[in-house]
């Protein structure tokens, strides 16, 4: 590489870090303040991106219309977030905090169907930004004007942010909320204003990072996962709640992806090293890097322990009884149904076996997963690939992939047992989105983007009942094997764990080598779903390691109800089958399904089953 | 006197420029009950931290048994002997009191290990003996996370009976007990100690606690030992009297 084109590598990581270090800031200010990990923060983006596109469509291709666009886009998405935390988030501070994540997901989904609704499912490319169309020479290259502007505007909104946290009494009371909420709230400041006033401002960073971006990036439905993860890297790997960490991140990982585009394909040694794909990952692995030499990411501090968390409840055994008379009804609906409830129940059995082994890693074993999927789609294109292109009977690859799925949790989860809480649950990300990125461009072996076809189960399966029959005596052995380790030794040894590290340390448990062990067991039953998925669809596509995927999972799990064991069973049975019936009858199933999920938030705020658990508890009460 | 458990010899510890705790030598024997006091900032905490393993010392040794065990995990000390309570209560919340016991008298036996089995199985008349000495059998059925405190502390004074220490290290053991409680639980500690031969330090402010319970005393001022004894011999000590009253000789 030339000087040239260093510079130039460089100027483009640093006009693509402004945005990202944009959204970044808002998620880590709103993280700091109210605790809450935003998933709806790339929606928030999103709709930037969107607004701005009409607004200019509105006021016309001039620099007033331009610039006017950009800004009133950016506050009408504060104004988004505003209504966001007054109508779902203040109603649930005082829900687990898992169930907060779960309304954010909810969010997503419905703000995803609102754009879809309201733009369309085509991508919408916006225009240069008027006046700033030209391009600059630098050495002899040619830079884009716009570039050079959104290169300025991250530090300046750095500043701008600091001058606010630093010179405000509102600046001072998110900085102390940050340190600890619980202070603020005993010294008597209005903790509802506080935590609005936060989204507000977090929201429109979101929007106006999202508004920026309109002449570099068409405006379309998939931003809002793809910023999201995104943004989560950036602000870990900064540090949570750190502004200046953002900002640092943000332009090493804007840079380091600019230059792995620019490097392209270079020959080491005689291989063939390939740095455009590398793109995908860098920013996962910078991030894994980092969090294994600074579990706090570069500028972050430990986070202030949490007082007074409610204990978890205690959990019970289901009786056998109870899971025969459920096998028994199971083993019998495909007497009485269609092959189309057979296949759907097929779904349910595997998806049941997915959420159960990621309720078994974020319950009881207290290390919440936002990647499971990358277990799950592992075990699926293990399945695939050994038999198509190993050539192994169906039967071997099925059994194998469980294994293949576990190799790799061995690999993951040695370093995610380092960390703990939300740096865990990114770091967890981060490797499902390394599989993803693996799967996706590595196409001479995984089919690249296609996915993997013609996976058909051996003869004696081929019909859909006798497949269902294999899935759920799989599926069903692996979660009552799960149950079953949840009462042993070593399921107890890890909730001992969740419960006080510092007290299993004292005496004698090696915690981290029991949370290994229980990372690669659930990654291998995860695995076993989704080859027993993979069998039962004849195909794959890397959406099964997706992070929808993973959140899929963790919808399921917590719509159920995180602190019963049945709940993650009754959540994959009703999600899965919700959104079967509800996207068979419109195009706004997300939608649909976000607000049934938000009900269900607001309503039952310890999930369907723990919910349904109560009702009764008090009807008895008053029968008594 | 019975023999040393614990020896510690010239422990030395400083953050950044700061001498935390300088040239500390003491032990304490078998069935021994030695508190360490010192004012705020003394370097108690300290002190511990490295009898415990949960900081390495710059200098100095700190054997248990005759055996050196500076520089292992707090883990790795535990199996060697060593029973711990904390300032702040720490035992598993969600467990009942029973299997909070159980917890530690499985790990003692390296039986955690095990997928199929059931927990909860062994060692219940074991943890109930215990439960019963620190009186708390009848509440054994109880989750942790809703007992009183001071009903928490002696469970995790019954967890750090488990491996059947030689060697208790309690941190603050009565912080956050009404006074009455305070002496009970220590007493009872003093009981279990003597009965079973453990050498028991422990930090404490509470100087009712300290007088009353310790049969010698250790004074911790600026990270140096300037004081030690039997608590008439430590409350006759006008260096004692000096950082305790704050008066020049």
């Amino acid at each position: 590489m030339t000087l040239a084109s260093i510079l130039i590598q460089l100027l483009n990581g640093l006009a693509a870090a402004a945005s990202l270090f944009l959204v970044s800031a808002g998620l880590s200010l709103i993280f700091g303040v109210t605790r809450i990990v935003n998933f709806a923060h790339g929606s928030l983006y999103m709709l930037g991106l969107y607004g701005a596109y009409s607004l200019i469509e509105f006021f016309g291709r001039t620099p007033l219309g331009f610039w006017g666009a950009v800004v009133l886009s950016a506050l009408a998405v504060g104004l988004v977030g505003i209504l966001i935390e007054v109508l779902v988030l203040r109603r649930i501070y005082r829900a687990p905090e898992l169930f907060q994540l779960l309304a954010t997901f909810a969010v997503v989904l419905v703000i995803k169907d609102i754009a879809l609704f309201t733009w369309g499912a085509e991508d919408l490319v916006g225009p240069r930004a008027p006046g700033l169309s030209m391009a600059v020479e630098i050495m002899g290259r040619r830079i884009p004007a716009y570039d050079l502007l959104l290169i300025a505007i991250g530090p300046v909104v750095l500043g701008l942010v600091w001058l606010l946290l630093t010179r405000t009494r509102w600046g001072a009371l998110v900085r102390a909320a940050t340190q600890d909420r619980e202070m603020v709230g005993a010294l008597g400041v209005d903790q509802a204003k506080l935590f609005t006033s936060v989204f507000f401002v977090g929201s429109v960073l979101a929007g106006l990072g999202g508004a920026l971006q309109i002449p570099r990036e068409p405006a379309n439905l998939e931003l809002d996962l793809a910023i999201i993860a995104d943004a989560f890297v950036v602000t870990v790997v900064g540090g949570l709640g750190s502004i200046g960490g953002a900002f640092l991140a943000a332009i090493i990982i804007g840079v380091a992806k600019a230059f792995c585009i620019g490097i392209g394909t270079v020959t080491w040694f005689g291989f063939e090293v390939s740095f455009s794909k590398l793109t995908l990952v860098v920013e996962f692995l910078i991030m894994a890097l980092v969090l294994v030499v600074r579990p706090y990411g570069l500028l972050g501090k430990p986070q202030a322990a949490q007082r007074a968390a409610e204990p978890a409840p205690r959990l019970q055994v289901p009786s056998w009884t109870f899971a025969l008379v459920w096998l028994v009804l199971l083993a019998l609906v495909p007497l009485a149904a269609d092959r189309y409830t057979t296949i759907l129940l097929t779904d349910i059995v595997c998806f049941a076996l997915f959420s159960v082994s990621l309720h078994f890693i974020m319950g009881p074993a207290g290390m919440v997963s936002f990647g499971h999927a990358a277990y799950f789609g592992i075990g699926a294109y293990a399945a695939g690939l050994l038999m198509k292109r190993f050539g192994l009977p169906m039967e071997a690859a099925l059994l194998l992939a469980p294994l293949v799925a576990g190799l790799f949790a061995i690999v993951y989860g040695w370093f995610c047992v380092r960390l703990s809480g939300v740096y865990l649950a990114m770091l967890t990300l981060a490797f499902a989105q390394i599989s993803w990125s693996i799967v996706f461009q590595w196409d001479s072996v995984t089919g690249g983007s296609n996915g993997v076809f013609g996976i058909w189960p051996s003869g004696w399966l081929a019909d859909k009942t006798a497949y269902y029959y294999l899935a759920l005596v799989l599926c069903g052995a692996g979660i009552v094997f799960l149950w079953r380790v949840l009462f042993s030794p070593f399921g107890y040894a890890l909730r001992a764990g969740r419960d006080s590290p510092l007290r299993a340390e004292a005496i004698g448990i090696d915690l981290r080598g029991f949370q290994w062990a229980a990372f690669v067991l659930v990654g291998a039953l995860a695995g076993l779903a989704g080859a027993v998925y993979a069998f039962s669809k004849g195909s794959i596509s890397p959406s099964s390691i997706s992070i929808a995927q993973s959140t899929d999972g963790l919808i399921m799990v917590l719509l159920g109800g995180v602190e019963t064991l049945t709940g993650p069973v009754v959540g994959a049975a009703i999600f899965t089958w919700l959104r079967d019936v509800v996207a068979r009858n419109t195009e706004f199933w997300r939608a649909v399904m976000g607000g049934v999920i938000l009900l269900i938030v607001l309503l039952f705020p310890q999930g369907l089953v723990g919910g349904l658990k109560a009702l009764v508890a008090r009807w008895r009460e008053q029968r008594a | 006197m019975s023999h040393a458990i614990l020896q510690v010899e010239g422990l030395h510890k400083a953050f950044g420029g700061v001498q935390a705790v300088a040239d500390v030598s003491f032990a304490v024997s078998a069935g021994e009950m030695l508190a360490l006091i010192g004012p705020n900032g003394a370097g108690k905490s300290t002190c511990f931290n490295m009898l415990n393993g949960q900081l390495t010392p710059d200098s100095g040794i700190v054997r248990l048994e005759g055996r050196d065990i500076v520089g292992l995990r707090p883990r790795a000390i535990w199996r060697l002997g060593v029973g711990r309570t904390f300032q702040i209560t720490a035992t598993f919340a969600s467990l009942s009191v029973r299997e909070n016991v159980q917890m530690a008298l499985y790990s003692h036996a390296g039986r955690l290990r095990s997928l199929l089995s059931r927990f909860g199985a062994a060692f219940a008349a074991e943890a109930d003996a215990l439960l019963d000495q620190v009186g708390m059998l009848d509440q054994a059925e109880r989750t942790c996370g809703v007992l009183a405190y001071g009903d928490l502390k002696r469970v995790e004074l019954a967890i750090a009976l488990a491996n059947q220490p030689r060697l208790l290290l309690m941190d603050e053991p009565t912080a956050g007990m009404a006074p009455k409680e305070r002496v009970a639980l220590m007493e009872l500690t003093a009981r279990l100690a003597r009965a079973r031969n453990i050498a028991v330090l422990f930090t404490e402010h509470d100087m009712d606690v300290v007088f009353t319970q310790a049969d010698r005393i250790i004074v911790l001022d600026r990270g140096v030992l300037i004081a030690g004894g039997t608590p008439p011999e430590v409350r006759a000590n006008p260096n004692v009297r000096a950082v305790y009253l704050g008066s020049a000789h």
